[in-house]
């Protein structure tokens, strides 16, 4: 603690003019002298020394009011995120102090970031931040970052190399470790590695979340984009349903999407489980709504294709495969998988000709 | 009462080099302790420029945005995604001459001085000339040597095209190149034939662009007739000329000063001491 802090009795006799009331600890300024009050004591008529001596007691209760109060960051989203990783609402604080001072300390996923806090002196907390799957991982094995900033950019690239557009895709590199974090550092890292989720999760919170549904977010569309709009037509939404199936789902994205078709239509697949809110469609979205409203402005036809049983389920499984994401996972050898390399190549051998229709029907019949 | 500034750039879905400059630029405005507080936010990456304002602390924000001219991103996209009630005459510019306005975003409670873009700033001359001097080496470069400042121009807008040739008026202004030419990727006089718009041997060629992508990367080398498998030499040999291509302003590290005159001028509380390292004011050569 540095020079120009005030020692927690100090601090606590100068709150106590205003009363405190907190996790527990309640003071009060009385005509005789402070009120001191904990869940399983109470003090009457304190004298300056007597307080003193109070304080050293039930130093957890003080130093945890301190902590809040004088040390976390006080902006309300970064406070409530900070008091949701140790779980403030649901732990006393002498269990919440013991689990701190715990080697363990007390974790928290957010998305496939895990958030661990521990006592550091004089109730102040460190914050050391892992991807879920390190979290037991020796810390010697890991790349060990001090800059919450550097966050921001190591999201920006999965395990491979490859280039993620989306911060929240379940794809979160590994083998890193943001350690011995103060707590505005703690959030700062966060919001590196997930952009506006802490603030748009404590907007849910408090009831305050501003939902724009996908009508109005196209409608709001100009330039390029402008053209998405002209995809809602009348009272369908499946468009919308299938949008959000194929970029919204938890196997592509971490947020819960809390967007709708628009006020009074909900879609009809599922959110997700997250634990941060989506408040709108993306731009990911966007723009991939953009492509897939020029492809639906064709009109079907009718085309005649000869595939075997085994045929028609080897395209179905090629494009399942591809959807999953799985199609670099098939084994070399794995003929059994439709999708396999080798598997795709005969097919595309035997039924595509020369300009690679598939069974030599041209796309245009007047071709 | 607190201040932040907020880096508003394009980014992109494909091109993770897209937002590099802002993360750069905004990297090294917080180590000079220029703000207490600076964030970025993209059209195309995170945090959105929906979303960006609930990010910052602070109850005044400068928002500047990383674009090289006035037009569609900075007059439509940004104050309306930013939830700014924004009319364009608020800035009563010419295209070039975007200052600042003062405004009250919709979804947040802060007042957010909403910047001209960095690339129409007079300070973007000076970037322009350090850009030829370190593609060069050469501190003094200048003289027997000529400049093309390459700009994509369009027809949809035609301060695109009127922000390029701003700077390449006021570079030739100072006398310091033998010749200054402003040119374009979409338009006349055109980039692929930069040989013909000198007499100069050595052709310094700076693209006024924010980030190195398809563009500033494939594109111009490639019109120009530079472009090799493995990129492009500098210099590289051109029709009897030396041509010295920089590649992307906006990936100059003195970007990050007009970043903060932008701010500067639309009041922040900006230390003259805490800004770029080395950086010359606008005011230095007499603007």
């Amino acid at each position: 603690m540095s020079d120009s802090d005030p020692t927690p009795v100090d601090a606590l006799r100068e709150a106590a003019a205003d009363g405190v009331d907190f996790d527990g600890l309640s003071v009060a300024r009385e005509a005789d002298g402070l009120r001191f009050a904990v869940p399983d004591a109470r003090y009457d008529d304190l004298s300056a020394s007597e307080l003193a001596d109070v304080v050293d007691r039930h130093r957890s209760h003080v130093e945890n009011w301190l902590f809040w109060h004088q040390h976390a960051p006080q902006r309300q989203a970064e406070w409530a995120f900070l008091r949701w990783v140790e779980r403030a609402d649901d732990l006393s604080v002498p269990e919440r102090d013991a689990r701190l001072r715990d080697a363990d300390g007390l974790t928290r996923e957010w998305g496939q970031v895990a958030v661990t806090v521990r006592a550091a002196e004089d109730g102040r907390r460190r914050y050391e931040l892992r991807h879920v799957d390190d979290a037991d991982a020796d810390r010697a094995t890991l790349t060990v970052h001090a800059d919450p900033h550097e966050a921001r950019r190591l999201r920006k690239t999965d395990d491979d190399g490859d280039y993620r557009p989306l911060s929240t895709a379940p794809t979160l590199p590994h083998g890193w470790a943001f350690v011995d974090l103060d707590p505005a550092a703690a959030v700062r890292a966060v919001d590196g590695f997930y952009p506006a989720t802490v603030a748009n999760w404590h907007r849910e919170r408090e009831g305050t979340l501003d939902v724009t549904h996908w009508h109005e977010a196209v409608s709001r569309q100009t330039g390029i984009y402008g053209v998405v709009e002209t995809w809602d037509r009348g009272d369908g939404h499946d468009h919308v349903n299938w949008v959000a199936e194929a970029c919204c789902d938890d196997s592509q994205c971490l947020k819960r999407r809390e967007w709708e078709y628009d006020d009074d239509t909900p879609l009809d697949v599922d959110g997700g489980a997250g634990v941060f809110p989506c408040r709108e469609p993306c731009s990911l979205v966007i723009a991939a709504a953009r492509k897939w409203t020029r492809l639906e402005a064709e009109q079907s036809r009718t085309y005649e294709f000869d595939l075997t049983p085994s045929e028609k389920e080897q395209v179905e499984a090629i494009i399942d495969a591809v959807a999953d994401g799985r199609a670099d996972e098939i084994r070399d050898a794995d003929t059994s998988d439709g999708a396999n390399r080798y598997r795709a190549r005969y097919l595309r051998a035997k039924l595509f000709d020369d300009a690679g229709n598939l069974c030599g029907v041209p796309t245009d019949p007047d071709e | 009462m607190s201040e932040a500034l907020l880096v508003v750039a394009h980014g992109s879905h494909l091109n993770p080099r897209s937002s590099t400059p802002a993360q750069d630029h905004a990297d090294a405005i917080r180590a000079a302790g220029a703000f207490a507080e600076v964030r970025e936010a993209y059209w195309k990456e995170e945090p959105s420029f929906r979303n960006a304002l609930r990010t910052v602390a602070a109850d005044e924000v400068y928002v500047v945005p990383l674009f090289v001219s006035e037009g569609y991103f900075t007059e439509e996209v940004i104050p309306r995604e930013l939830r700014l009630d924004f009319d364009v005459s608020d800035w009563g510019s010419d295209g070039t001459s975007a200052d600042s306005v003062t405004l009250h975003p919709t979804d947040v409670d802060k007042t957010v001085h909403y910047c001209g873009p960095v690339g129409t700033h007079d300070a973007m001359t000076d970037v322009i000339v350090r850009r030829a001097e370190t593609v060069t080496g050469d501190s003094e470069v200048g003289e027997g040597v000529g400049l093309a400042v390459v700009g994509h121009g369009t027809k949809r807008n035609e301060n695109s095209a009127k922000a390029v040739q701003y700077h390449a008026d006021r570079v030739r202004d100072r006398d310091r190149f033998a010749e200054v030419q402003a040119l374009f990727m979409d338009e006349a006089p055109e980039v692929d034939d930069v040989t013909d718009h000198f007499e100069s041997e050595d052709i310094v060629v700076v693209p006024l662009f924010v980030a190195d992508g398809y563009h500033t990367q494939e594109d111009i080398p490639a019109d120009m007739g530079i472009a090799t498998d493995d990129g492009y030499a500098v210099p590289a040999r051109l029709d009897g000329h030396d041509i010295w291509y920089a590649g992307a302003i906006g990936t100059e590290p003195l970007m990050a000063d007009v970043i903060l005159e932008r701010a500067a001028d639309a009041g922040a509380d900006v230390d003259a001491e805490m800004r770029i390292p080395g950086a010359p004011t606008a005011a230095a050569d007499g603007d």
